[in-house]
C-alpha cells in the first residue's frame, strides 16, 4: 500500500534499527533452519516475508533484498525497476515519469537513506537482477549465507 | 583535425598506451581538445542513403555522431544499424544502449556485433519510458538499468566474458560512455549517481539538455570537489529550441528536460524565435565551454540538425580545428579562424 511503503520510508531508521536485531536473531537460528531443511521450509517462510515485506513496502519478493541499500524504498516499485539510482525522467516535482501521481521511488530512495545510520550503502554499485532468484525468501538465504560466512573454518573472527 | 597515424577511413586506430578503444573520439578528449558530438536521429527507413545525408550535415564540425536508441521510445532504425553503416565510411560514433528494449542477451550481443563492425564508443542509458512513445502498448524490459549496463559492458571489455562467465575469443574495444541529467530531482544525489557511474566503469559522460547554466555550475562544483572530471570526460549536452510553444511542448511532454521560465520568455519575446533559439544555444555553448570540467559539448538539434554546424562555428568552440569527415582534405586543420 502507498501509504504504508511512504511511512516505512519516513521511518527507515526505525526499520533498520529493527531489521538489525531480526537479522541476527534470524542467523542465529541457522542451526534450527538446517535441521528442519531449508527446502522444506522455503515457500512457507517466502510466504510470511510476502505478507510483511509486502505490507511495509510494496515488496516485490525479487529473492534479493536491497532494501538496506536504497532507503527502506523497494526499488522493484520503480516501473524500470532500476537498482541503481534515479533515472533521468524524474518530474519537476520529484514524482515518477511513467506514474506522474507516484513520488519517484528514488527521491524517496534518497530521503530515507539521509535518515538511516548506514545509508551510504547508496552509494555503492548493484549488481544486475539475478531473475531466477525471484518468489524467494531472501531471509533464508541471507541466514545461510552469513551463519556460514561467519563460521567458514579458517576464518578468524573480528 | 588529422592524427598522425590516420588509418584509412573505416579502419581501427591504434590503441594508445593508456587508452582502450581504436577511436578518433577517445583521441580527441585525451588530447585535451574541446569535443564536439552531435545527435543523429535514426530514420524511418531501411535506405542507407538517409542515414548517410543526416550523417554529412555535421561534416567539418563534430568529432563523433551519437546512434540513438529509440529516443523518446520512438521507434527508428536501430543504433547498431546506423553505427555499422557510419563506420564503415570512417565516422566516429556514439552507440547508444538503451536498457527499455533488451535483455542482457540481446545486449551483449549488440556490444559484440557493433564492435566487430568497428563502433569505438557505446553510450549506456536507462532509456524513456514506453508511455512516452509511438508504442506505449509495448512490453518495457529493463533487465538491466543503467549502471548495471555499464559493469557489463567493462566486464566484457576488460575481463573478457559474458556476465555468464562464458569466455570471448576476442573481447569488444570500447570506449565506454553514460548519461546524466544534472537538472531534475533529487538533485543532490545527481552527482552521487555520477560518481557510481564512473565507478562501474563510464569513461565519458554525455549530459541531459543544458538550459539552465547556474545549475550546470553547481553539478559541476560539486563534480570538481569529488574530482570527477579527471576521472571521466564530461560533455554537456545542449540543442537549439524551435519557439516558446516547443519548448514549452518538449517540457511537458519529453521526460527529464528541465527549461527554465526565462528561456521560454525570452523565446515569446523574440520576434524570430528560431533564429533567438538558436542563439540561445550558441551563447549556452560558450558558457559551457568557460565552466572548468566541460570536456565537451553534446549538441541535440532535433529536427534542426542542419544548423549544428552554424552554432558550433559561431560559438568558436573549436578554435580553428576542423574534424575529421570522410573526403577531408590533407591541411585544412589550421583553414579555419578561431571565433
Amino acid at each position: 500500500m502507498y501509504l504504508v511503503r511512504r511511512w516505512s520510508v519516513k521511518n527507515a531508521r526505525l526499520l533498520e534499527s529493527v531489521y538489525d536485531v531480526f537479522e541476527r536473531f534470524f542467523v542465529a537460528m541457522h542451526p534450527v533452519w538446517n535441521a528442519v531443511g531449508y527446502a522444506r521450509l522455503e515457500r512457507p517462510m517466502a510466504a510470511v516475508e510476502k505478507l510483511i515485506k509486502g505490507f511495509l513496502f510494496d515488496c516485490q519478493m525479487c529473492g534479493q533484498c536491497a532494501l538496506s541499500s536504497t532507503g527502506m524504498s523497494c526499488p522493484m516499485n520503480c516501473p524500470k525497476q532500476l537498482r541503481n539510482g534515479p533515472c533521468g525522467g524524474v518530474r519537476a516535482n520529484g514524482n515518477c515519469e511513467v506514474k506522474p501521481e507516484m513520488r519517484c521511488v528514488w527521491v524517496e530512495a534518497w530521503e530515507g537513506s539521509r535518515r538511516m545510520r548506514h545509508g551510504d550503502a547508496i552509494h555503492s554499485v548493484q549488481v544486475a537482477v539475478d531473475f531466477s532468484l525471484a518468489g524467494r525468501s531472501y531471509w533464508l538465504t541471507t541466514a545461510r549465507e552469513k551463519y556460514e560466512q561467519r563460521h567458514a573454518p579458517g576464518e578468524t573472527r573480528a | 583535425m588529422r592524427f598522425d597515424d590516420e588509418p584509412a577511413p573505416g579502419d581501427p586506430f591504434r590503441i594508445l598506451p593508456g587508452h582502450y578503444s581504436p577511436g578518433r573520439f577517445e583521441r580527441v578528449l585525451r588530447a585535451g581538445k574541446f569535443a564536439v558530438s552531435a545527435e543523429l536521429s535514426p530514420p524511418d527507413s531501411s535506405d542507407p542513403e538517409e542515414v548517410y545525408a543526416r550523417a554529412r550535415v555535421f561534416d567539418g564540425y563534430v568529432d563523433a555522431i551519437n546512434a540513438t536508441d529509440g529516443s523518446g521510445a520512438n521507434c527508428h532504425m536501430s543504433s547498431v544499424g546506423v553505427c555499422s553503416l557510419l563506420t564503415r565510411k570512417g565516422y566516429s560514433t556514439v552507440m547508444q544502449i538503451s536498457c527499455r528494449d533488451r535483455n542482457r542477451l540481446a545486449i551483449q550481443g549488440d556490444v559484440l556485433g557493433a564492435s566487430a563492425m568497428g563502433v569505438a564508443n557505446v553510450m549506456c542509458l536507462t532509456g524513456d519510458g514506453v508511455q512516452a512513445g509511438d508504442h506505449p502498448m509495448a512490453k518495457p524490459v529493463f533487465d538491466l538499468d543503467a549502471v548495471s549496463l555499464i559493469s557489463t559492458v567493462k566486464m566484457m571489455r576488460d575481463e573478457g566474458h559474458f556476465q555468464s562467465g562464458r569466455r570471448l575469443t576476442t573481447p569488444p574495444r570500447l570506449f565506454i560512455g553514460a548519461a546524466d541529467n544534472p537538472f531534475v530531482p533529487p538533485l543532490e544525489y545527481r552527482v552521487e549517481r555520477l560518481k557510481k557511474k564512473i565507478a562501474a566503469g563510464a569513461q565519458f559522460i554525455q549530459t541531459q539538455y543544458c538550459f539552465d547554466v547556474p545549475r550546470l555550475k553547481e553539478y559541476m562544483t560539486r563534480v570538481r570537489d569529488l574530482g570527477l572530471h579527471e576521472e571521466a570526460f564530461i560533455v554537456v549536452g545542449t540543442g537549439p529550441l524551435a519557439s516558446a510553444n516547443a519548448a514549452r511542448w518538449i517540457r511537458d511532454n519529453v521526460p527529464g528536460v528541465h527549461i527554465p521560465d526565462a528561456v521560454i520568455n525570452r523565446l515569446q519575446g523574440a520576434s524570430k524565435p528560431r533564429l533567438e533559439g538558436r542563439k540561445l544555444c550558441m551563447e549556452i555553448i560558450q558558457e559551457v565551454r568557460q565552466v572548468e570540467g566541460v570536456a565537451g559539448v553534446h549538441v541535440m538539434a532535433y529536427r534542426q540538425e542542419e544548423s549544428v554546424a552554424e552554432l558550433v562555428d559561431a560559438s568558436g568552440v573549436l578554435e580553428g580545428r576542423v574534424p575529421w569527415y570522410p573526403g577531408v582534405k590533407e591541411n585544412t586543420s589550421v583553414k579555419r579562424a578561431a571565433g
